[in-house]
């Protein structure tokens, strides 16, 4: 890769400071809408570190993917403006320039263990506020949700008493306040 | 009105009700019931290509000359596969296109049918929209949006894939009333405080250029003129990217030439040095900057675009005026005139002297002989034999492609279709087609290297079948001429594989095809086999042998600023100017 004084291809961005965003995007819930996102990501070189995405509105065929990307700010501007030129996409906001937007992901959890590990997965599961999903003699299934910090807390902690699996949904998310989007 | 027909009958209709005249393709298995549908009717003419590759060219270079959208007509699988170059072509230069592509049945799809493949997955990275149609009831709708999406906002190329059964089907056609699409609005009027910033802007400059692009074409034809107006009110110079020749008269004494990598010395220069810059429907493109930190380092830059993402995409501007180039020089210009705005007078004349010592340089010169003909020489005897005639030129990719952008001068828009962001070689005799058959009366030129020709050389036989009198003027120099001169340039002038050791004899081969074939070796008689290609009544090639180790200059090396930029006398000096870091760049 040539450095950036000789390169005529935009400047690396290490001299820029690298901030995570999270956009919240409404798009039709068409065929392929997905692929078209992702593609985009993928096909640019922009990151994906989180993406979710549900129908919102049934009636109209509206779905909400929330994606959580790094960038600087030059990068988060141009994924926003690919993200609106492609055809089925209703808008962009970025939730994280607008005020601290409300973001939650919820983990299904599998431990395994026996005797004091088993005791202290219960305790910390009370503690993380998490409920517990299914249990057996030699095992649970607890469910948490919260900021993904508070997630990986919880995984790292499990990882000591016996952890078996993971499974985490990616961030939803949404701004405060009375506007919608 | 509702009638009941299939979905095949649909197509049809759909593109007549859309203005289509012409549609460029080549039958198959996936697509027999929209043939059998044309085969019914007269009032779409098929142009039956002999390469899918070829169809999406000539409809590229039927949108490209007249304004309109190009349509093509293909099978399923290797029929769509054939297509992604011309429909990444169109993508980059912002081509208005809709290709039909035929499926398999729907209850075939993902079973690895014969020629089946995911057309809609292949596609999606380029074209500007595609569709899987999956239901007769939703072909009518897609078709129209199909062309609404290709035609409107920054135009580009739009698949719209059939299965057969759904061509099969029954349902009920109706033409939608209003084409309001639920999430695709562009944005045609730009911000009027902008505007009115950059007016202000354009006042205050004292070394102000115009940088245009082929975004002022899309606009039409009245965007052109619009662009001629406030060209001549405000007393400035312009330049123009490769895509926007022709937008303003290269006769015109404001006009500084093409810039980047082979443009002008007066037009990068220009760049270089100004104030302020107005760009107007171009995207800063790497063949246009040189090395992006020093790019232009005092100007302050405006730029008109239709496409959110090309403003500072890479290149940061104090004003962006989202909105279509027409539109936005019509506020321009209305404004300009109201509020009685001036440049700076004594300013601008300066400016303008400054730039006159770098047109003195004479920078597309080069050395002349009598022995052999030169490729400049060439372009510039074609220039003259034609430039009162009513033409267009196509080029294919290479060095005679930048010969011809500087060589030939284009007066009016959509007269020159060249291959610009994706330089696809193989495009100009397909265009030349394509251009053909929406001007039949035209003369029509592709002005082509003897390597690209023999990518989509099947075509001539298209030209003989639909009588489509297209001339090929092939500067031939025996090497893939811009790779040899960058092998020269970069890598000590080892010419791995740019020599074709075995060359067709292009005169037979035009007499092969059923046309005509002419050689000419001698620049004095260069003339002569000129008109005579022009007088042919029918397709013709002349194959014109040029010398076989011109290079094209002015170049700006990789990595380097405009203000870096070589001349022709300083070539030998080049392979020391580019260094390690500049080699790695293409």
């Amino acid at each position: 890769m040539p450095d950036s004084s000789t390169s005529h291809y935009p400047a690396a961005p290490k001299v820029e400071p690298v901030a995570r965003h999270t956009l919240a995007v409404t798009v039709d819930n068409e065929p392929g809408v997905l692929a078209r996102i992702a593609g985009m990501f993928s096909g640019r070189g922009y990151n994906i570190e989180s993406l979710t995405v549900s129908e919102t509105e049934h009636a109209s065929h509206v779905s909400r993917i929330t994606i959580v990307t790094s960038g600087t700010a030059h990068v988060i501007e141009q994924i926003k403006s690919q993200l609106e030129r492609l055809v089925p996409v209703h808008g962009v906001r970025d939730l994280t320039i607008e005020g601290e937007a409300i973001e939650r992901e919820l983990a299904l959890v599998k431990v395994a263990g026996k005797g004091e590990h088993r005791v202290e997965a219960l305790r910390l599961a009370a503690a993380f506020g998490a409920r517990t999903l299914d249990a057996t003699l030699t095992s649970f299934v607890f469910e948490l949700t919260g900021t993904t910090d508070e997630i990986d807390r919880f995984i790292a902690m499990m990882t000591v008493v016996g952890l078996v699996e993971v499974s985490r949904t990616g961030i939803a998310a949404m701004s405060r306040g009375a506007e919608g989007m | 009105m509702l009638e009941e027909m299939t979905g095949a009958e649909m197509v049809v209709r759909a593109l007549k009700d859309q203005g289509v005249e012409h549609v460029f393709g080549y039958p198959g298995g996936a697509v027999l019931p929209i043939y059998d549908a044309l085969f019914h009717q007269e009032d779409l003419r098929h142009i039956l290509v002999r390469h899918e590759q070829g169809a999406a060219h000539a409809a590229e270079g039927y949108a490209r000359s007249t304004g309109k959208v190009g349509c093509l007509l293909v099978t399923s699988g290797p029929g769509a596969t054939n297509v992604v170059t011309g429909l990444t072509d169109a993508l980059l230069d912002s081509v208005p296109i809709v290709c039909i592509t035929g499926q398999v049945p729907t209850h075939l799809i993902g079973s690895d049918a014969f020629q089946e493949c995911d057309t809609v997955g292949i596609t999606r990275h380029c074209t500007k929209h595609n569709y899987l149609v999956k239901t007769v009831a939703d072909l009518p709708r897609v078709l129209h949006e199909a062309f609404h999406v290709a035609r409107t906002g920054r135009p580009g190329p739009v698949v719209v894939d059939i299965p057969k059964d759904v061509q099969f089907a029954r349902g009920t056609y109706a033409r939608p009333r209003d084409n309001q699409h639920k999430t695709y609005r562009p944005r045609l009027k730009g911000d009027l405080g902008k505007i009115k910033a950059a007016l202000a802007l354009m006042a205050q400059a004292r070394k102000p250029v115009f940088y245009t692009g082929g975004g002022v074409i899309n606009s039409g034809r009245h965007a052109a003129m619009l662009l001629r107006e406030l060209v001549h009110l405000t007393g400035f110079p312009i330049t123009s990217t490769l895509m926007g020749l022709g937008a303003f008269p290269a006769s015109d004494a404001q006009w500084l030439g093409m810039l980047g990598m082979h443009g002008s010395y007066e037009a990068n220069l220009a760049m270089h040095d100004c104030d302020v810059m107005v760009c107007v429907g171009a995207r800063f493109d790497d063949r246009i900057t040189g090395r992006l930190d020093a790019f232009s380092p005092n100007s302050r830059k405006i730029h008109i675009d239709i496409d959110p993402s090309s403003i500072n995409k890479n290149v940061k501007v104090e004003i962006g005026i989202l909105g279509d180039c027409g539109h936005v020089l019509e506020d321009m210009v209305r404004l300009w005139r109201e509020t009685a705005s001036r440049a700076d007078k004594s300013a601008l004349a300066a400016w303008w002297r400054t730039i006159e010592d770098w047109r003195a340089k004479k920078s597309f010169s080069y050395r002349n002989s009598t022995e052999i003909i030169k490729p400049q020489y060439a372009v510039e005897r074609l220039y003259a034999a034609v430039k009162d005639r009513n033409h267009y030129i196509t080029t294919e990719v290479g060095q005679h492609q930048m010969w011809a952008a500087q060589f030939f001068h284009f007066q009016e828009p959509n007269r020159w279709m060249t291959s610009g962001g994706l330089g696809t070689m193989g495009y100009g005799l397909p265009a030349a087609i394509g251009v053909q058959v929406a001007h039949p009366d035209a003369l029509v030129i592709d002005i082509a290297g003897e390597a690209s020709i023999l990518m989509n050389m099947q075509e001539m036989s298209t030209a003989i079948q639909h009588r489509a009198p297209v001339k090929v003027f092939i500067l031939n120099n025996e090497y893939m001429g811009m790779v040899r001169q960058w092998q020269e340039l970069l890598h000590g002038g080892r010419y791995a594989e740019s020599y074709t050791a075995a060359l067709p004899d292009f005169v037979k081969l035009a007499e092969a095809y059923g046309a005509h074939g002419i050689r000419c070796c001698d620049p004095g008689k260069l003339d002569e086999a000129i008109a005579e290609m022009i007088a042919a009544p029918g397709p013709v090639i002349l194959d014109c042998v040029v010398s076989k180790e011109e290079n094209c200059f002015p170049m700006i090396p990789s990595g380097k600023a405009h203000n870096e930029m070589l001349l022709g006398e300083t070539a030998e000096d080049i392979g020391g100017v580019i260094d390690e870091k500049g080699k790695a760049l293409v």
